[in-house]
């Protein structure tokens, strides 16, 4: 069979409620009013001949090809911009609309290269399939011979640029304006000289602003813009729906085939995440999945300073078992704890915290939802009810005001950003939202084309809590509380307990002013538009909940919330950007020591009766250990076996110091990851992984929506076909040590855990591989799920509003440490970059950076390039500065991608109050020149190779 | 950094500064430690005995169940 593309209806859906009939060819078809003809015709699968038009992008009217008749109207007006009427009498091929087709054709044909057998879109190419559908037999023009000969740009890594076969129908252009909301590309001059340009003239694609998201490369119709994969292999011949494993927007792709090997991975248009958009991680950068550096084979080792010792899938499951039944004999259940994975399945996070609980026996297993959003769970479930967001992405669609706080979407939720600015932009005379940004750095969104911040308080890192604060003041002091909405859903003395708070003189803006260093004004003026200007949402990310107070700033944004009744429909509501592609889901299936499946606290003795009567033990009614804890605990002697699925908490987790000394104090640690990572310096077990294209399960993103993940290849960790999924290799490990599992599927751990779970008890395999998604609670209140939640009522009752002081953090600045740290990520890495740095994604981000400000630049007598040593009360690294005026004076920022850079030396083990997340964004350092890395740095690079020699077979007999 | 000691003391101490407006703060951080805190940790802040405790964290501390 040969190649399908997804179908391209033209133009974009109309969302119009009015339905019109038409005729069309003689066949009647009913679409949504404002519905374009050529839509309407491409319903009835009858394919009008077009160029210049794509659904992804508005119509345009520019190649004339998708012209049509319709009685009773003169001449032949393009079906592209051409809205349905009723009772409309349409003919799409006509002896005249042939001939003027067919001369359209054969002009653009003048100008294009016919080397189609060796093209690279061969066979997937719209300008071929036109030429074919309007039986164009012979060019009589002269080659104009415009664009032709010119030098192809192949400077970006994953696609090519070959102006040649432009035709210049500019959906590339509209596609970066419109979906991406880049405007990297521009026509350059006119008429038969227009060619398409990254940035100005003397740029090529790398050196421009485009941000590689592959929108251009998906509205190209011809070879001109393609992916470097379909260059090399081909087309594929098939075709598989599945959910991208970076970051929380759970994009879903179309991962298309050719044999087991993947060609390329095009975004699904039907995916409700992210609507047919990607960007440059999810499109592009899976080529870790194939890299040389890949362990393929289990590998055990007594101790830490051997050399790995590869063996069987059966001798190492065998050796760990042994090895924690023997600790557990000598040190007790409490001594054992597990790590899952929010980058693994739901199923497979099921499974560790089952084999955890189940078969360790203690309640010491934990998330690296720990270090991210812990905060949001504590937060929201105390306020609202729920430990989730309360909006679908689509929800954006409909605000007026959207506040951004500690959240940089454009870098670390592109997808999401993108349709976030186009509601900022406006459309067809709808003013665009209003924006308030509250971060201390100038984000991309703060100002970029066509964007503009209308208030950015640019406080001092760690004092989120008083900024909010002293918006709920002028919120309530100036009467903009929306009570009618307060009185019926809020609790009324907890309110009015709460506004006589936030009211004190002590939390007005002027007063605060001292502390979050953002001007009284600016926070009136940002209160006022969030409270009056209609449906008003909130984002935030990682820069709320990274902080010694994060739970309180998710608790104070909920009550911005609560008392302008902004929750309950679209528009509104509060929206955590979810760090990692399963976060959500990590905490849904019960991976917290304190909870079980569905957010229920283990000292329920219902709940754990439910656990324990199908799963057959009984569970231990304490919670167990937390991350931190569980390293304070490893350091104190009692605790010694650690089992971490896909997560680097060497690289990821604060003080790295100390998360070696704790690493290093166990005596059995099992890393199951895809490298060997640096957490895997301390590992005695690692068991090879398998990545997301090698799986069946589901992701659960940042809306509640559960997705298919499916397998496209055989997994690679095993000799031919004997590779195992991640859940397989749990359930052998649990095997090993007696707990006599037989899931055949992942299907039939969601069944376990619809069982188990009331806000999943209507979620299944075949329901999934049928809707596409579904957001939980899905059970019988909700049979199809809850796109927005908290609609009639807070799933708790009653909203209650909770006092959050302002205190402030024990990191302080002084004469030895002045500046603040914060930390952040940027677009083309993720998180520790175990997968990105493996990937062409290095280019545009090679090392981590600090950015300073160019006036403590200058005191220190630093420029952009420099070595700089970066030094806390924790500890020290060096990397490069990028004076940048981006942050304030005393602020500092950098990323944490770069296993040599070790961001987290200098991050302290400050924490969240109630969930002890640790405080990555506030970190007082000073800064100096430096010749280059620090003696740590070299040392622990010394340490990390030694550490992971393997022996090699000859040698190990 | 610092001992285990140290950061459970600093860990009650929070909680208590942050559950100060609670209308029993005493009672509201011990039931924060009672649902978050495990075993060996709960054990731990009472062995340590009031130093370096505010006055709500050693009063949480000392309502937990012996």
């Amino acid at each position: 069979m040969t190649y399908q593309p997804q179908t391209d209806f033209g133009t974009p859906a109309s969302k119009a409620e009015e339905q019109v009939t038409l005729h069309i060819d003689g066949r009647a078809v009913t679409v949504p009013a404002g519905t374009s003809v050529m839509r309407a015709a491409a319903e009835i699968n009858t394919s009008i001949p077009k160029l210049c038009a794509t659904d992804s992008v508005e119509s345009f009217g520019s190649c004339r090809l998708c012209l049509v008749e319709i009685a009773g109207r003169r001449g032949t007006p393009a079906s592209c911009t051409t809205p349905v009427e009723a009772d409309m009498v349409v003919h799409t091929q006509t002896p005249q609309l042939a001939k003027l087709r067919k001369g359209v054709m054969e002009l653009y044909i003048s100008d294009h290269p016919l080397d189609c057998l060796t093209c690279a879109a061969n066979g997937d190419c719209e300008l071929q399939d036109q030429a074919g559908a309007v039986g164009l037999r012979d060019v009589r023009y002269p080659s104009a011979a415009t664009h032709l000969g010119q030098e192809k740009d192949h400077s970006n890594p994953y696609f090519d640029f070959d102006p040649s076969k432009c035709i210049v129908c500019s959906r590339c252009v509209r596609a970066c304006d419109e979906v991406q909301g880049t405007l990297a590309l521009t026509v350059e001059s006119r008429g038969f000289d227009s060619k398409i340009s990254a940035g100005l003239a003397s740029d090529n694609f790398m050196g421009s602003e485009c941000v590689s998201c592959g929108a251009c490369v998906q509205a190209c119709p011809t070879a001109t813009l393609v992916e470097k994969q379909v260059v090399e292999i081909g087309t594929p011949d098939r075709s598989v729906i599945t959910t991208c494993a970076y970051c929380g927007v759970g994009c879903t792709f179309r991962a298309e085939m050719r044999g087991e090997q993947l060609v390329r991975m095009v975004p699904w248009k039907d995916g409700k995440a992210n609507r047919g958009h990607s960007c440059v991680k999810g499109r592009f950068a899976w080529g870790y999945a194939h890299h040389a550096e890949r362990i393929t084979t289990p590998m055990v080792r007594e101790s830490i300073d051997q050399p790995w010792r590869e063996v069987s899938w059966e001798e190492a499951f065998a050796f760990t078992a042994q090895k924690v039944q023997a600790i557990k004999a000598e040190h007790g259940a409490s001594a054992l704890g597990g790590i899952t994975s929010s980058r693994c399945t739901n199923e497979e996070t099921f499974l560790v915290q089952k084999l955890v609980r189940a078969g360790f026996g203690s309640n010491n297993v934990d998330t690296c939802a720990r270090v991210c959003h812990s905060p949001t769970g504590y937060g929201l479930k105390t306020t609202f009810g729920t430990s989730a967001g309360t909006q679908d992405f689509d929800s954006v669609e409909d605000s007026d005001v959207i506040l951004v706080i500690g959240a940089n979407p454009t870098d670390a939720h592109p997808v999401f950003a993108s349709r976030m600015k186009k509601r900022l932009r406006g459309k067809d005379g709808r003013e665009g939202a209003k924006l308030i940004v509250v971060d201390p750095r100038r984000t991309d969104l703060v100002r970029s084309p066509n964007i503009e911040a209308d208030h950015h308080l640019a406080l001092k890192p760690g004092t989120n809590v008083a900024v909010l604060t002293a918006l709920a003041h002028v919120i309530v002091t100036e009467g903009l509380a929306d009570e009618a909405f307060i009185r019926e859903r809020c609790d009324w003395d907890e309110y009015q307990h709460w506004a006589e708070f936030v009211s004190l003189p002590t939390n007005s803006p002027e007063t605060l002013q001292a502390v979050t260093q953002v001007p009284a004004e600016t926070v009136r003026a940002a209160a006022r538009t969030y409270a009056t200007g209609g449906n008003a949402a909130i984002y935030y990310g990682l820069g709320v909940t990274e902080h010694s107070q994060g739970s309180s700033t998710v608790m104070a944004i909920a009550n911005l919330v609560m008392v302008t009744g902004n929750i309950g429909r679209r528009g509104v509501g509060v929206n955590p950007l979810r760090g990692q592609n399963n976060v959500q889901g990590a905490c849904d299936m019960g991976s917290f020591p304190h909870e079980l499946s569905g957010y229920r606290h283990i000292s329920d003795a219902d709940t754990r009766a439910l656990f324990e009567a199908d799963w057959g033990v009984s569970l231990d009614s304490e919670p167990g250990l937390r991350i931190p804890n569980m390293l304070d605990a490893a350091v104190d002697g009692s605790f010694k076996v650690l089992y971490v699925q896909g997560e680097d908490i060497l690289q990821s987790d604060p003080n790295t110091h100390h998360v070696a000394a704790g690493l290093a104090a166990m005596d059995c640690v099992i890393v199951h990851d895809l490298f060997l990572n640096e957490t895997a310096n301390y590992a005695h077990v690692f068991l090879p992984g398998s990545t997301f294209l090698e799986k069946d399960g589901t992701f659960t993103n940042a809306e509640r929506r559960i997705q298919l993940v499916r397998k496209v290849m055989t997994p690679v960790n095993g000799p031919d076909g004997q590779g195992m999924e991640d859940w397989q290799v749990t359930q052998a490990l649990a095997n090993a040590l007696g707990l006599g599992w037989d899931y055949s599927h992942p299907s039939e751990i969601m069944d376990e855990i619809a069982r188990l779970t009331p806000s999943f008890a209507g979620v299944n395999f075949e329901r999934l591989d049928k809707e596409g998604s579904l957001q939980w609670p899905i059970n019988d209140a909700a049979p199809d799920g809850s796109p927005i939640m908290h609609v009639d009522g807070f799933v708790r009752g009653k909203g209650k509003f909770v006092v959050t002081d302002y205190v402030p953090t024990d990191e302080k600045t002084g004469p030895r440490f002045p500046l603040l740290l914060t930390t952040g990520r940027i677009l083309s890495q993720y998180n520790v970059g175990a997968q990105t740095r493996r990937t062409a994604n290095s280019e545009w981000h090679g090392e981590d950076v600090l950015e300073i400000h160019p006036v403590d630049a200058e005191d220190r007598g630093l420029k952009s390039g420099d070595w700089v040593k970066l030094a806390s009360r924790a500890g020290e690294t060096s990397l490069r500065a990028l004076v940048t005026d981006r942050v304030a004076p005393g602020v500092v920022y950098t990323t944490f991608h770069h296993p040599d850079t070790q961001a987290n030396v200098v991050t302290t083990d400050y924490s969240d109050w109630a969930t002890n997340c640790p405080e990555y964004k506030v970190t007082a350092v000073q800064i100096s020149a430096s010749n280059g890395p620090t003696d740590w740095q070299q040392e622990y690079e010394a340490q990390a190779e030694a550490s992971r020699r393997i022996l090699n077979v000859e040698a190990a007999e | 950094m610092s001992s285990t000691q140290d950061t459970l003391v600093r860990m009650a101490n929070q909680i208590a500064a942050n559950l100060a407006h609670e209308d029993d703060p005493a009672a509201a951080t011990a039931e924060h430690i009672r649902l978050f805190w495990d075993p060996r940790m709960k054990t731990g802040i009472k062995a340590h005995g009031s130093e370096g405790l505010s006055p709500v964290a050693a009063e949480a501390v000392s309502l937990l169940d012996s």
